[in-house]
């Protein structure tokens, strides 16, 4: 059977973290009811001029083509894309035709042990259209109602160069994409809120062929998954109609998340000619050097370089450091504990499993979570010098994420202190083989099992506090005697 | 003496020595609109009486108890219909927006409220600024003062007859190619366009956003820099406005121009010209010379690129900028449609009128992909030699002098069907537009009865120092005074 290659090149859509729209004072918020957030100048009205840029969304979009490895335009400039829909209210969009912000960058992604860079081809700001609300479907609704809150909020367009091979790589460079664009703080990129969108133009060549086939567009992908899931459908649509020996047809498609595949949607125009032209209300602005280079050093360290150095300075498991720098908070959570306690691998472990699995089972986020790194620190401290056990930890652990509480507070409340002391481990577990001889005799009679049921005996005595190794080498010593 | 027939300074220093109230200057010209308003329809929408009356009577009262907001409060003044004021129509002289009342006030419309003038009502147009006869507005063409069968220019036709026709003290135009300047040469009054960025075009209804610039109209040249004061300042709404330092214009009044050095262009002086317009520029040259000013011929050799390229970039920013008028949100919108498209064509197509679908046509077009190069990236590299040409010349002259329109008014009807020769009226004024210089045309005499225009070109933000020129000038060229006489003719012959 024919083998084919897989080209992809996705257009990835990031609404900003700014306050306010890109060209007037109106709020960015989300959720708000329809047309409440908007003015003159985002709506379009006659007589509406351009104000002065918003300075926040311009850093912010330098700041992610520089986080994206890209090169700066020497000059900041604005052009107007022209087209008719009901939800553009000038008619045309502000955006960056000619000059983008940035050009010719790359994202790194982890595949199967390798290292793969995506190139992105270009980085460009430009204003968010308003929303059609219809009744059910755009098809069986009896009117589209048009809501401008959005209208005008700024939007960073991110393309690569179509060098991505498979809807897993792309969900790769997606979540990574995501990651650094979290890190710098300029999106909180959430698919299902719609900040952030991403198409992807998908075609399919003989392998080995240099010649790019048929594409289509896909859209309305909500979430990591659906993009997954989406590209591989309709990859294996356009295989299905190469090996019958038919033409892919280049169109837009839709995905159907409920019913699992790809449907053509009717285009908007045959074939669109935007008419791009400089806008002549905006003048050109070069971006003074020292503000470029503030905010080049506005950028913390970003994952792949904190992945590197979890790996090579902390000695951690790839797997380990790439889900410790998967988000930048918890990559500062993770440095913040070894300033007070350093032993890299306990505290990824910690984190890795107790940590993860209470955020994950109260569906809480780092940022909200009530844990200060230091009070995880001072935790593993006080199990190291043997004031508590391990299992006692896990308890204080979680009574510290859900009050917020310092572990010796915890400790001192309720006197879990552990029971070091061998005098009084000795009497308690004089008491517990007094009190269970049948088990002292299992015990020599070969069935190591009993030693296991007087130790947790003892536990139970001390409820959990007594120190295991002490009280594992005292029972021992007695019961060998 | 009529009080209508007062300058904006002569009724503002009236006000000022308590020897008439707003309420009479209203009353005033209220009288003289109910006269000879029928027969210029200068306006597209008249306030009502009352409400004028009220404003006017707020003012008197603040100024009895010495407040007042600036020089010229309690002055009646009208404002180009396409100049947002908040509730009242503002229209562009098009069926498109006909009802439509803004939200907001532009910023000249704030400035002047504040300053206390009181708004008589809004003038007539050429449907969006689009035109050179105000025979392009969707509602009536407006006739000129000194001829009713002819036109008062354009596209601020509606500002400039009602200023001659003393309607009103003074009204604000706005000049995209020569929209204030050449309906106030061909009406007899003072027009500026000033440094494009020295007032804010928010509220400004936009034909082309890089070139349109808001000017007065005014009677002379004192009420011009007063006017000016009042509306020049920096505005964060609009991003092309310049922040610069307030000015007083009027300081530069009286001040001497002996030694000032102007250039006369030879290209402005070529075939085209009639020769009453070149003799009356000529003799105020000669004026020019005897009050000790040096003038030498120049050449602008880029001049002849103006036109051609004015009309491919001010139509190329129109098709833009008028896309917003599509039927959705505000306006006109066409009955019976079926779905999207068809609203946009059949509202378009029934909402403007031919010379502004002219235009959008082709400016469609010269930003059509396989064009762009050929057409709009031509005229932006053509548009920088004209600016160029204009650097050259303000190295070592302080100021240009050129006429300001080729013919006087031109009789109603006669060019309505050759867009071609109508556009050639804008020969000599879209060039200061291009080059973002400000320009005013001063009347210089006339010519068979009918008023004609000299410009005075001046470096970016020079607007001190040409106006303190064509103050010496406009005493010397003895056109202050004369008034036009307004005939009932335009209505008993009217063509359209």
């Amino acid at each position: 059977m024919q083998e084919f290659e897989t080209v992809i090149g996705l257009e990835v859509h990031v609404e900003l973290l700014t306050k306010t729209k890109m060209f007037c004072g109106c709020s960015t918020a989300f959720g708000a009811s329809p047309n409440t957030q908007v003015c003159p100048l985002c709506l379009g009205l006659p007589g509406g001029t351009v104000p002065e840029l918003n300075r926040k969304a311009i850093e912010y979009t330098i700041k992610a083509a520089m986080a994206l490895n890209c090169s700066i335009t020497e000059e900041i400039t604005f052009d107007r894309k022209n087209y008719f829909y009901a939800d553009l209210p000038k008619g045309y969009q502000i955006s960056q035709f000619f000059y983008p912000m940035g050009t010719g960058g790359y994202v790194e992604i982890h595949l199967n042990g390798s290292t793969k860079k995506i190139g992105i081809r270009q980085i460009h700001l430009e204003e968010d259209t308003g929303k059609l609300l219809h009744l059910g479907n755009i098809i069986s609704s009896p009117y589209s109602r048009v809501d401008f809150n959005r209208a005008g909020v700024p939007l960073v367009e991110i393309v690569t160069d179509p060098e991505v091979r498979s809807a897993e790589e792309a969900r790769l460079f997606l979540q990574k994409l995501r990651s650094i664009l979290r890190y710098i703080e300029i999106s909180d990129c959430k698919m299902e809120e719609g900040s952030m969108r991403c198409d992807a133009n998908i075609s399919l060549m003989p392998l080995g062929s240099k010649e790019f086939g048929n594409k289509t567009e896909l859209k309305n992908m909500n979430s990591f998954r659906s993009v997954y899931k989406g590209i591989e459908y309709e990859v294996e649509r356009q295989r299905n109609i190469l090996l019958e020996g038919a033409e892919v047809t280049p169109q837009t498609r839709h995905w159907d998340e409920s019913k699992g595949l790809t449907k053509a949607m009717r285009s908007k125009f045959v074939s669109a000619d935007y008419r791009c032209f400089p806008d002549p209300a905006i003048p050109p602005f070069d971006p003074p050097q020292e503000w470029l280079e503030e905010i080049r050093e506005s950028i913390p360290e970003l994952p792949d370089s904190r992945f590197t150095r979890f790996v090579r300075e902390y000695e951690l498991p790839p797997y380990d450091a790439e889900v410790l720098t998967g988000s930048r908070e918890m990559a500062d959570f993770f440095d913040a504990v070894l300033t007070l306690y350093n032993e890299p691998k306990n505290v990824s472990n910690w984190i890795m499993s107790e940590f993860l699995r209470l955020l994950n089972s109260t569906n809480t986020e780092i940022s909200e979570c009530r844990i200060k790194p230091e009070d995880l620190g001072e935790l593993l401290n006080l199990m190291d010098k043997e004031v508590i056990s391990g299992k006692i930890a896990k308890g204080v652990f979680e009574e510290m994420f859900a009050s917020g509480e310092k572990p010796e507070d915890i400790i001192k409340k309720k006197g879990l202190v552990q029971i070091s002391d061998e005098n009084t481990l000795s009497k308690i577990i004089d008491s517990v083989l007094e009190g269970n001889p049948s088990s002292v005799e299992d015990f020599h009679s070969g069935k190591n099992k009993a030693m296991g049921f007087l130790v947790g005996q003892v536990m139970k005595e001390t409820k959990g506090k007594a120190n295991p190794q002490l009280v594992n080498k005292l029972l021992k010593e007695k019961i060998e005697k | 003496m009529n009080l209508y027939e007062k300058t904006a300074y002569d009724a503002a220093m009236a006000l000022e020595k308590k020897e008439v109230t707003s309420v009479e200057l209203v009353e005033s010209v209220l009288g003289r609109i109910s006269e000879v308003e029928k027969n210029v329809k200068g306006f597209i929408h008249l306030i009502e009486r009352e409400t004028i009356l009220e404003e006017a009577r707020e003012i008197d009262r603040l100024r009895a108890k010495g407040q007042r907001s600036s020089i010229l409060a309690g002055v009646p003044m009208a404002l180009k219909d396409n100049m947002c004021t908040m509730g009242i129509p503002t229209t562009c002289a098009s069926r498109i927006l006909e009802d439509y009342r803004p939200p907001y006030n532009a910023h000249v419309t704030e400035k002047l409220q504040q300053a206390g003038t009181v708004l008589i009502g809004k003038a007539n147009m050429d449907e969006f600024a689009m035109g050179s006869s105000t025979e392009n507005s969707a509602f009536y063409p407006t006739h000129n003062p000194w001829d009713t069968n002819r036109v008062p220019g354009g596209s601020s036709g509606g500002s400039a007859a009602l200023v001659a026709a003393d309607e009103v003290f003074f009204s604000l135009g706005s000049d995209t190619g020569g929209s204030v300047r050449q309906p106030a040469s061909l009406c007899g009054v003072v027009g500026l366009k000033p440094t494009y960025g020295l007032v804010s075009r928010y509220g400004l209804i936009a034909f082309a956003s890089s070139l349109d610039q808001i000017g007065p109209l005014t009677k002379d040249v004192r009420d011009c820099a007063m006017v000016l004061e009042i509306i020049a300042g920096n505005d964060s709404r609009d991003s092309t406005s310049v922040p610069r330092e307030k000015e007083s214009y009027s300081s530069y009044l009286g001040r001497d121009i002996k030694g000032f050095k102007v250039a006369m262009p030879k290209e402005y002086f070529q075939e085209g010209i009639e020769e009453a317009v070149r003799e009356s520029v000529m003799n105020a040259v000669v004026l020019c010379i005897k009050l000790g000013v040096e003038v030498e011929e120049v050449s602008m050799p880029h001049t002849s690129y103006a036109l051609p390229c004015y009309y491919l970039v001010g139509t190329a920013e129109a098709s833009s900028n008028l896309a917003r008028y599509d039927g959705v949100q505000y306006g006109f919108r066409a009955p019976d449609q079926d779905n999207l498209i068809e609203l946009y064509l059949k509202t378009r197509s029934q909402g403007f009128g031919s010379e502004v679908k002219r235009r959008i046509m082709l400016g469609t077009y010269a930003l059509s992909s396989g064009y762009y190069d050929a057409y709009y990236l031509n005229s932006l590299k053509a548009r920088t030699l004209i600016r160029q040409d204009f650097e050259n010349v303000f190295q070592n002259y302080d100021l240009i002098i050129t006429p300001t329109s080729p013919s006087p008014a031109f009789v109603r009807g006669e060019r309505l069907d050759d867009p071609l020769t109508m556009y050639l009226s804008d020969i000599y004024t879209t060039t200061a537009n291009l080059a973002g210089v400000p320009a005013i045309s001063i009347p210089c005499g006339l010519a068979d009865g009918l008023p004609v225009g000299l410009q005075i070109i001046g470096r970016p933000f020079d607007e001190g120092r040409m106006l303190q020129f064509c103050f010496a000038l406009e005493k010397m060229l003895g056109f202050k005074g004369l008034k036009p006489k307004i005939s009932a003719d335009g209505v008993l012959k009217d063509v359209s």
